[in-house]
């Protein structure tokens, strides 16, 4: 999957970033210095465990991704009782799967057909269903998707590659409260034969917050 | 608050730019403002709603030019200082590299221990409440968004208040965060997702078949 990460990958890009300083001697920026004041003195203080903070970190960054929502994606397309399950009560058929936690306390899916298409955002900050997609990508996160999402969503679907017709009605989801939203996309055309596990290597994270279309 | 983190509806900021291949964290620096933010709410000191609120008190000019774990960091030193349990002073003096002195842990934190972290996480957080409180509205009802503008938190954007809207779902009660993020209590109430027609909220020039659904409070909701 192209536009995602390997687990391993960033962990060298981040290291990289601070073998550099090191080996030119550039001082750390000030936000630098600001994080790793504020880790000592917890730490020293007693407040924050430096083994938890890792197991955190090691949590987002190889366990929790958008390769869970795409599981229960795939399995939705190849299985009718399960979408069904899926649509009336997401939490509940998430949680099949295991996928539960921290920013997933209710998960609504919402379901794109030729004739409605779901798109979310969270217009005051960052909310975002972490147990089936992880961490959102600094565009979810940005002033540019935050603002126009709900003024102007088939401006910022076209950019993204997403052209929507006009007799399609578009619902823009803003994440306001605890619950979650998760886009159930469409199936594409041709991959009748696949197995449920090729089909979770097609669905991309952006196509379950509804900003893509799935490719075969 | 109408603080610069109220975005919806907002021109100007561009394109959005997408990054390919985008790892999970840019700097080392976001991976521990990240996991001490997460350890420190474990504490029990504050809720989500304060974490919220105290991210939207950076200056509106800061709050735009900041990178996302910038505002977190922000948020994170705001509320340690508050509840007493690092100050700005002991900051300042760590940051010019000042020795801290090792103190016991304050009383009343619970500390996360790294064998809780995954059970931890796998948690999701209990802000639905478990509570017999009747709604005030039913799916279908025609509702109108009140029009208020606090100084203190508040999940009712800009772009929707004092707008027409549908009840579409009922979510059952949960927590109130316009007053449990400022210390108000947890107010418990039903949260509805509400419809409301693009038109409604932009004017005529808006797609007439488009239609933003926001989650809403009992308390934001009032019949039309």
């Amino acid at each position: 999957m192209s536009q995602e990460h390997e687990p391993h990958h960033h962990h060298e890009h981040a290291d990289d970033d601070v073998q550099e300083h090191r080996e030119h001697g550039a001082p750390l920026t000030e936000v630098e210095l600001r994080v790793r004041a504020l880790e000592s003195l917890l730490v020293d203080k007693g407040l924050v465990d430096p083994a938890a903070l890792d197991a955190i970190i090691d949590t987002y960054e190889t366990k929790v991704g958008p390769r869970n929502g795409a599981k229960v994606v795939a399995h939705a397309w190849v299985d009718p009782d399960y979408r069904r399950r899926l649509l009336e009560d997401g939490t509940a058929a998430v949680a099949e799967f295991g996928f539960v936690g921290r920013q997933s306390e209710k998960i609504v899916v919402v379901e794109n057909t030729p004739k409605v298409h779901n798109m979310v955002v969270c217009t005051l900050c960052s909310c975002y269903p972490w147990a089936v997609l992880g961490l959102p990508p600094v565009w979810y996160k940005s002033a540019p998707y935050r603002s126009r999402a709900v003024i102007d969503p088939r401006g910022v679907l076209s950019e993204m590659g997403v052209n929507v017709p006009a007799d399609t009605e578009v619902r823009v989801w803003d994440s306001t409260a605890e619950i979650r939203y998760l886009v159930l996309p469409e199936r594409p055309a041709g991959t009748e034969n696949m197995t449920e596990d090729q089909l979770a290597a097609l669905v991309t994270r952006d196509s379950m917050i509804g900003v893509a279309r799935v490719q075969a | 608050m109408n603080g610069a983190h109220d975005l919806g509806g907002m021109h100007g900021f561009g394109p959005v730019e997408i990054e390919r291949n985008e790892p999970t964290f840019h700097h080392e620096w976001e991976r521990r403002a990240f996991a001490i933010t997460l350890a420190a709410g474990f504490l029990g000191k504050w809720n989500i709603d304060m974490s919220r609120y105290a991210r939207e008190q950076m200056p509106p000019a800061e709050y735009l030019a900041a990178t996302y774990y910038e505002r977190w960091l922000f948020g994170l030193e705001k509320l340690l200082d508050a509840t007493g349990l690092v100050s700005r002073a002991e900051l300042q003096s760590a940051r010019k590299g000042g020795v801290t002195q090792a103190a016991l842990p304050a009383a009343g934190v619970r500390v996360l221990a790294a064998s809780d972290v995954e059970a931890v996480l796998r948690k999701s957080r209990e802000a639905k409440v478990d509570e017999d409180i009747p709604p005030r509205f039913n799916v279908g009802d025609r509702v109108r968004t009140v029009n208020i503008n606090p100084v203190g938190h508040t999940r009712l954007p800009r772009y929707a208040r004092d707008k027409r809207g549908v009840v579409t779902v009922d979510h059952g009660v949960w927590v109130f965060p316009d007053t449990n993020g400022t210390g108000r209590g947890r107010n418990p109430q039903h949260c509805y997702s509400v419809s409301f027609e693009a038109r409604e909220l932009w004017g005529a020039d808006a797609g007439p078949r488009d239609a933003t659904y926001v989650d809403l409070w009992d308390d934001h909701l009032v019949p039309a």
